[in-house]
């Protein structure tokens, strides 16, 4: 970071609160809690269709107020991502303002701004898909901006230009302001295909700014899911049956209602893609009431049998099943014939574990749902971190069969992502107990709950099969993967005879030139809910994928390294990054005794990154990772010190999946229920990261949020067996002792 | 219920709940403060540490009844306008990802600072191992304690580590 950070949040905002409050509309991240959440005219915000006096809206994304403020509305949740940045940094660019003189708010689902997750945050998308969705939004501003201002001086647009938030005409030097032009502007047509800016010019984009969500996170003052309040609100927790798939059979409150502050006990469906399941809800005047409350409920549950499922037999029979063909993905030149023709084979079989995704924040939910729904200006109100406003909008509305348009939402800032928040249970939960109960209700998961009941990253197995030619090169490769399917888990509709695309992710995308290529998949049904996991399948599969080709190198007496570059004689994206890793990474430079290095790359829908993770050996028989080089393959870069903040944490994520302990379950629930058990990397443990981007501009644009965590897990375990001749196979593995 | 007498960031309160009841849902429940965040419940991941006469405490794990007479302090009560030298190292990194462990943080790097002004990696590993940040934002808190370290002693400057853009 070289800039001097700007106090984006300090004056704008304030002056921003005092206006809004005034004219009634109020609702922006980050306001200072005693004045958002005690305000009376809360319940007013995004209300659709409500106009603020004086606002002229040049888009939905750009209001601009005759004072000269201007907001932009931002329709990615921040999860940590930094998209309370970027996103609103690729309008404010087009729109020739400077960010830390705009209010930023976060768009909460309405139909103005799209469905189909365009205000969702998953997949590494933000920027992917609207680097110029979002600049032309700005672009079109500007233009009519200009417009508006060559119309009252009645001079060329061609002589007019915007800058700062002016528009000034160049041969006099007259200005006008996009407060004084905001008005006439609003009702000029949007320009539908507007002049983009020559990157060149650019102020912002591609460069380290500060982002504006920063100095509310070091002050207490960012107000997150959990932190929303309304007035009249009362708390809630819930007792879940661990052994999931279980039904409740009765519960007895009397215990519980006895406990200061508790109101009231009711059962309560928690709905997770086709999963149903059944819970009490205690209600309390305040959490810790609520949390009593529900300790002293005596609950009876029926387990449906699941109370046997254990993960040791279910392991079993996934090894069991990768006997079976299973059902091709990707398929080039023939396998068989190639596997078979060689004298040099090679089989192995890779298994990872069920992780957990454990944000910070705890799963929460505020929920308001007011009687009449159905009639004007009633609505089901919710205050949620959530990764899509336009997803707990549609969920809500499906689950409480109400119109969307009644469904508000008010995306907060999110104490982390990782998937977890893309599905909606929580949400739905408080908004039916809402309903309920009759009052507006805020649901907070204990960490035990939200490390139990899912939905949980699900495991892969991967058997692995490989054939060299004699010149030592990769002839054949087999990836077969058996796993149970997030899909099945979400989807009533699943169908087992296709291939599974998000189970195989990646694996027939890798560029290296094998002729004979094959992945297949093999289905195994599981009653436990699953779901995204950043970077999804390919945080599993590609340990084994890069491991194996780091077996197979072996195999052929090459460098590990030497035989990937072998295989990448096109020029592609993958040569390129392994290439430069090759260099920063300092690869054919020797290391000491006791320590090794260990690479991989991997390509998916999100992006592209490799990585090469150094280790050495401890005295506890054991390795430690001393550093990760990664080379990110972007394109397009618009925030760098954002993408190497996020490369950190995705290799501080992988660290934990890879060497932590994951979720096993015995007698039909998961053993892991809190962070002493269910362990996270902590700052002891976190090797240096060195984060090199690669970045040449063009039409080309990949993900920043995932694509530093697939390589890290095979780079780690291939460093592991260069520095110590131990092949890692299964994860979790203990950095402390190599088994 | 019984009423129960705090001080927050020097200010007094008086509040009419269980004395059971964990410091932490006091204080934001029921004082209101909310930059204080819950995260585990069980003293394991630090997203709850307050000062108690100066001392980082997993506020989650510790009753109201236990504190009185103490001075506590919030993360909204190390600095008036957030320009605590560790705030303003914080910024100066841009150390926050989801910032949901970083009030905790920031208290306990507060207390380390004051303890032992010049920490070394090994202290700060030491101080800081309490605290979980699940975004991986821990090579940035290292670099802007040492920061912050120098800004309020005379030890010389960190280098500030860039990203590194290139060609390909
Ligand atoms: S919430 Fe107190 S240590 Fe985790
Ligand atoms: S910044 Fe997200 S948990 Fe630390």
């Amino acid at each position: 970071m070289s800039q001097k950070p700007q106090n984006q949040t300090g004056t704008s905002r304030r002056d921003f609160l005092k206006a809004a409050s005034l004219t009634g509309a109020v609702f922006a991240l980050g306001l200072p809690k005693s004045e958002i959440l005690a305000s009376p005219i809360l319940n007013l915000s995004s209300q659709p269709g409500l106009v603020l006096p004086e606002t002229a809206e040049l888009t939905p994304y750009i209001l601009i107020e005759k004072s000269g403020r201007i907001t932009i509305m931002n329709p990615r949740p921040e999860i940590g991502q930094g998209t309370y940045q970027s996103v609103p940094a690729l309008i404010a660019e087009e729109l020739e303002v400077s960010l830390d003189k705009v209010v930023i708010r976060q768009t909460g689902g309405e139909t103005k701004f799209g469905g189909m997750w365009s205000q969702a945050v998953g997949g590494s998308g933000s920027i992917r898909g609207g680097y110029t969705q979002m600049r032309k939004v700005g672009a079109s501003a500007r233009e009519m901006l200009i417009k508006a201002a060559s119309d009252q001086w009645n001079v060329p647009v061609e002589e007019c230009y915007a800058e700062n938030a002016t528009v000034v005409h160049k041969p006099t030097g007259k200005k006008l302001t996009y407060g004084q032009l905001a008005e006439p502007a609003a009702k000029l047509p949007v320009p539908k295909e507007p002049k983009l800016k020559d990157p060149k010019q650019f102020t912002m984009l591609g460069k380290s700014m500060p982002r504006p969500d920063v100095p509310l996170k070091v002050s207490g003052q960012a107000t997150f899911g959990i932190d929303a309040k309304v007035p009249g609100m009362v708390y809630a927790s819930i007792e879940r049956c661990p052994v999931l798939g279980s039904k409740l059979v009765s519960f007895d409150a009397s215990q519980a209602l006895k406990v200061k502050g508790v109101q009231k006990a009711v059962k309560i469906e928690r709905v997770v893609g086709k999963n149903h399941y059944e819970g009490v809800a205690v209600i309390a005047s305040n959490y810790w009431a609520a949390l009593q409350g529900r300790k002293a409920l005596k609950v009876k549950w029926d387990h449906q049998g699941h109370d046997t499922f254990n993960s040791a037999d279910f392991e079993k029979s996934l090894r069991d099943l990768a006997k079976s063909d299973g059902v091709v993905g990707h398929n080039a030149g023939d396998f068989d014939k190639a596997f078979a023709d060689s004298p040099n084979q090679l089989e192995a079989f890779y298994e990872t574990p069920i992780v957990t995704h454990s944000t910070m924040e705890p799963m929460n939910a505020l929920a308001h749902y007011q009687p009449g729904v159905d009639s004007p200006g009633n609505k089901v109100e919710l205050w949620v971190s959530s990764q899509g406003g336009d997803l707990v909008k549609d969920e809500v509305a499906k689950a409480l069969k109400v119109p969307a348009d009644n469904v508000a939402v008010h995306i907060l800032f999110n104490g982390g992502g990782f998937g977890r928040r893309l599905t909606q249970d929580f949400a739905t939960e408080a908004a039916m107990l809402s309903k309920t109960i009759g009052k507006p209700v805020k649901v907070i998961w204990t960490r035990e709950d939200d490390t139990l009941l899912g939905p949980f990253r699900p495991m892969t197995f991967s058997a692995m099969r490989g054939a060299l030619s004699a010149d030592g090169k990769a002839v054949a490769f087999q990836h077969k993967v058996i796993s149970p399917s997030i899909d099945a888990t979400m989807n009533e509709k699943y169908d087992k005879t296709k291939p599974d695309g998000t189970m195989l992710e990646g694996t027939g995308e890798q560029k290296y030139e094998i002729p004979n290529l094959n992945t297949r998949y093999v289905n195994a049904d599981i009653h436990i809910p699953l779901t995204y996991w950043r970077s999804v399948t390919s945080s599993t599969v590609a340990f084994a994928h890069e491991c194996f080709i780091d077996e197979l190198a072996h195999k052929a007496g090459k460098d590990p390294l030497a035989f990937r570059l072998a295989m990448l004689a096109k020029d592609t994206d993958a040569k390129r990054v392994l290439t430069k890793l090759k260099e920063v990474s300092g690869w054919n430079k020797s290391l000491p005794a006791g320590k090794g290095r260990g690479i991989a790359q991997w390509e998916f829908f999100a992006g592209l990154a490799a990585q090469v993770v150094e280790v050495s050996k401890n005295t506890t028989g054991g390795v430690t990772i001393d550093k990760v080089y990664c080379v990110i393959d972007l394109g397009t870069v618009v925030n760098p010190d954002t993408v190497k903040a996020q490369v950190e944490g995705a290799i501080a994520m992988a660290i934990t999946a890879a060497t932590k302990d994951g979720i096993t379950f015995e007698n039909g629930q998961a053993k892991q229920a809190n962070f002493d058990a269910n362990r996270m990397l902590r700052i002891n443990e976190m090797p240096q990261v060195e984060v090199h981007i690669l970045a040449e501009g063009g039409p080309t644009i990949k993900g920043v949020g995932e694509p530093g965590l697939p390589p890290l897990a095979p780079a780690l375990a291939n460093a592991v067996f260069a520095a110590t001749g131990k092949r890692i196979r299964r994860l979790p593995f203990d950095l402390e002792k190599l088994a | 219920m019984a009423s129960v007498k705090l001080t927050i960031n020097n200010q007094a309160h008086t509040l009419d709940v269980d004395p059971e009841m964990p410091l932490l849902w006091a204080i934001r429940d029921v004082v209101g403060l909310t930059g204080t965040k819950f995260g585990c419940g069980i003293a394991q991941c630090g997203a709850c540490t307050v000062h108690l006469d100066g001392n980082p405490t997993r506020s989650c794990s510790i009753p109201v009844s236990a504190v009185v007479g103490q001075k506590i302090t919030t993360i909204e009560g190390i600095s008036k306008n957030a320009d605590h030298p560790v705030q303003k190292a914080w910024v100066e990194h841009q150390v926050p990802q989801c910032g949901y462990c970083q009030s905790g943080q920031i208290m306990s790097a507060v207390a380390l600072l004051k303890q032992t002004p010049k920490p070394t990696d090994a202290d700060i590993d030491t101080a800081m191992q309490g605290n979980i940040c699940r975004c991986g934002t821990y090579n940035r808190i290292r670099q802007a304690i040492h920061t912050a370290s120098a800004e309020m002693g005379s030890s010389p400057k960190m280098p500030k580590s860039n990203p590194k853009i290139g060609k390909r």
